[in-house]
């Protein structure tokens, strides 16, 4: 029984472990940032690799807590999306007063998306989800003393807050039609009545606050421009990953009886959500928001993929994630160095950025190529992978759209790419001394965005898991 | 005299929702603003007891519930307070009108 529990949550336990430890080391004992970066990062590999063994099947709690191996693989790619945070913004980290509280705050977030990834009950994953925010809110306002910080994380708190509210009344509503918060009794009891509709529309809508899926938009661009960019890359990445690992859970087992109807409206919104993600892209000139809408757009490609409601969406979509794990915090990764050691954000500011800084150009034309999906890198494959599994309804408006926003998103990722090689600037970023561990993480997001797509069996594997 | 039922209950908690929403998309004050979502989760815990009161009366799962609801509601308006002690220091207000350096 206890063997039982301690090896089916063991991905959290772990976590759980690291906090206490960090919060003893608060407590106690005078460490030098640097000493305590490098035990922290050495921790995260160690949760990373430990993520890989003893994956046992099964269920806690009377059903409230399940696991398997797909679920631990999504739990894998977050852990390696924290370590690679760890590595990427050392310099920023290093130089923070409150490292501890950074990292504790990290991790309970991240806690609370493992336990939302694990989630099999309504209960569950409200508590889970809200773990899953709070911290992040917090951690928007890092930058105490700068204006937009405390006023992103406002904006933050505020509409998640909100969210959280529209989610529960959904909650309310489907146990009141259905009696049971149990995933797995719900679907049984699902017949598409008013009250059912009504509920499951305003749990999508939560969702896609979460997701900022784009009429619920809004308040992403701001909070990634005002936050640190280190917050930033784990909103973008981290948190928008584990809530499409739950969204498909909830769309593919707990609404499968209700597919006809939620096939549309993820198709209305994956349409409106890439065209309105890729236009506003193209006028933007701070970097941040930048990515910010770039990452709105590629939320529009992931519900492609959820909607084909298949064996093959789910392997699309976490393939999918995983892909963008390297390619997003590569991306941030270079925009974070520039931002510490130049304070520019701004994508003209990076002009003739290949003269004085040839490796660091290196790696963001390679996150952009992935990000636009161009065929050698592994962004390319992720997006054949989900349109192809879009394709399988036959719904070829859909995925000609899908493909033609491929197209528009070339332009803006090739716009700051021309200013990195091609474009001249008087007065451009000076030579930045890379901190060794910014390197290797830059190193293994590269590596990654490479291997990822050569690699034939991460698909195959993660296919196999699926089932 | 007649006994309230469960469209009763309900009407006033959807009302209560829907005046929570209204109040978040108008009012100017941050903590007026965290007063409207109380009222959303307040008629969210409204929702629950009734339906385990008339609709499903031998079970618990909505009780439970609602327990929870009001102890995240708890957790969230401190952070909450503390993000708007924060943005009070540094903006001087706590009007959402003056905190808008952010925009498209």
């Amino acid at each position: 029984m206890l063997n039982d529990f301690l090896l089916l949550m063991k991905s959290e336990l772990v976590l759980a472990f690291i906090l206490f430890l960090l919060l003893i080391i608060k407590v106690a004992a005078e460490v030098k940032n640097e000493r305590l970066l490098a035990l922290i990062q050495i921790l995260l590999l160690g949760n990373f690799i430990y993520g890989f063994f003893f994956i046992q099947n099964g269920s806690l709690f009377g059903g409230m807590y399940t696991t398997n191996g797909l679920i631990a693989f999504q739990k894998s790619i977050l852990s390696l999306g924290i370590y690679l945070i760890s590595l990427l913004f050392s310099d920023w980290l290093k130089k923070s007063e409150h490292l501890i509280e950074f990292f504790i705050l990290l991790l309970s977030a991240v806690m609370g998306m493992f336990f939302l990834i694990s989630s099999e009950s309504l209960l569950m994953f409200y508590l889970s989800l809200e773990l899953a925010t709070i911290p992040v809110a917090a951690m928007a306002n890092f930058d105490l003393h700068k204006k937009i910080s405390s006023e992103a994380s406002m904006k933050m708190i505020l509409s998640s807050a909100l969210s959280s509210g529209v989610l529960l009344f959904g909650i309310s509503l489907i146990y009141g039609a259905t009696g049971t918060l149990n995933f797995s009794a719900i679907p049984a009891l699902l017949d598409g009545t008013g009250v059912q509709i009504l509920a499951f529309i305003f749990l999508f809508t939560a969702f896609a606050f979460k997701l900022s899926i784009v009429p619920f938009h809004l308040w992403t661009a701001d909070v990634y421009e005002g936050s640190p960019i280190a917050v930033t890359s784990f909103l973008s990445v981290i948190s928008k990953g584990s809530i499409a690992f739950i969204l498909l859970t909830t769309l593919y087992k707990v609404f499968a009886p209700m597919h006809g109807l939620w096939y549309n409206m993820v198709m209305l919104l994956s349409i409106i959500t890439m065209i309105v993600g890729n236009l506003f892209a193209l006028r933007q000139q701070n970097i941040k928001r930048f990515l910010a809408f770039s990452s709105i757009a590629q939320v529009g490609f992931i519900l492609v993929g959820i909607s084909s409601n298949s064996i093959l969406g789910t392997a699309s979509v976490v393939y999918f994630v995983l892909v963008y794990v390297f390619s997003n915090l590569a991306a941030f990764g270079v925009a974070g160095v520039i931002s510490q050691h130049s304070g520019k954000e701004r994508i003209e500011d990076y002009r003739g950025l290949y003269q004085t800084n040839p490796f660091i150009s290196w790696v963001l034309a390679l996150a952009l190529f992935s990000l636009a999906g161009i065929p050698p890198t592994a962004g390319f494959f992720g997006k054949l992978f989900l349109i192809t599994a879009g394709a399988f309804k036959g719904n070829y408006f859909f995925i000609t759209v899908a493909a033609l926003n491929m197209i528009i998103s070339l332009y803006y990722y090739l716009r700051v790419i021309r200013a990195v090689f091609m474009d001249s600037n008087e007065q451009p970023i000076g030579k930045i001394n890379l901190d060794i561990s910014t390197k290797l993480g830059m190193i293994i997001c590269g590596a990654g965005i490479v291997l990822l797509g050569l690699l034939s069996w991460v698909y195959d594997y993660i296919t196999a898991l699926s089932i | 005299m007649m006994e309230p039922g469960l469209y009763h209950v309900l009407i006033i908690s959807t009302a209560l929702f829907f005046i929570g929403v209204f109040g978040f998309l108008t009012r100017r004050n941050l903590i007026t603003m965290l007063m409207s979502i109380e009222l959303v989760l307040n008629s969210v815990n409204i929702n629950f007891i009734a339906f385990n009161k008339y609709a499903w009366p031998n079970k618990l799962d909505g009780l439970f519930f609602s327990i929870f609801v009001i102890a995240i509601a708890a957790a969230e308006a401190a952070v909450a307070i503390a993000i708007i002690i924060n943005l009070y220091r540094s903006h001087q207000s706590i009007d959402v009108e003056n905190a808008a350096d952010l925009k498209f």
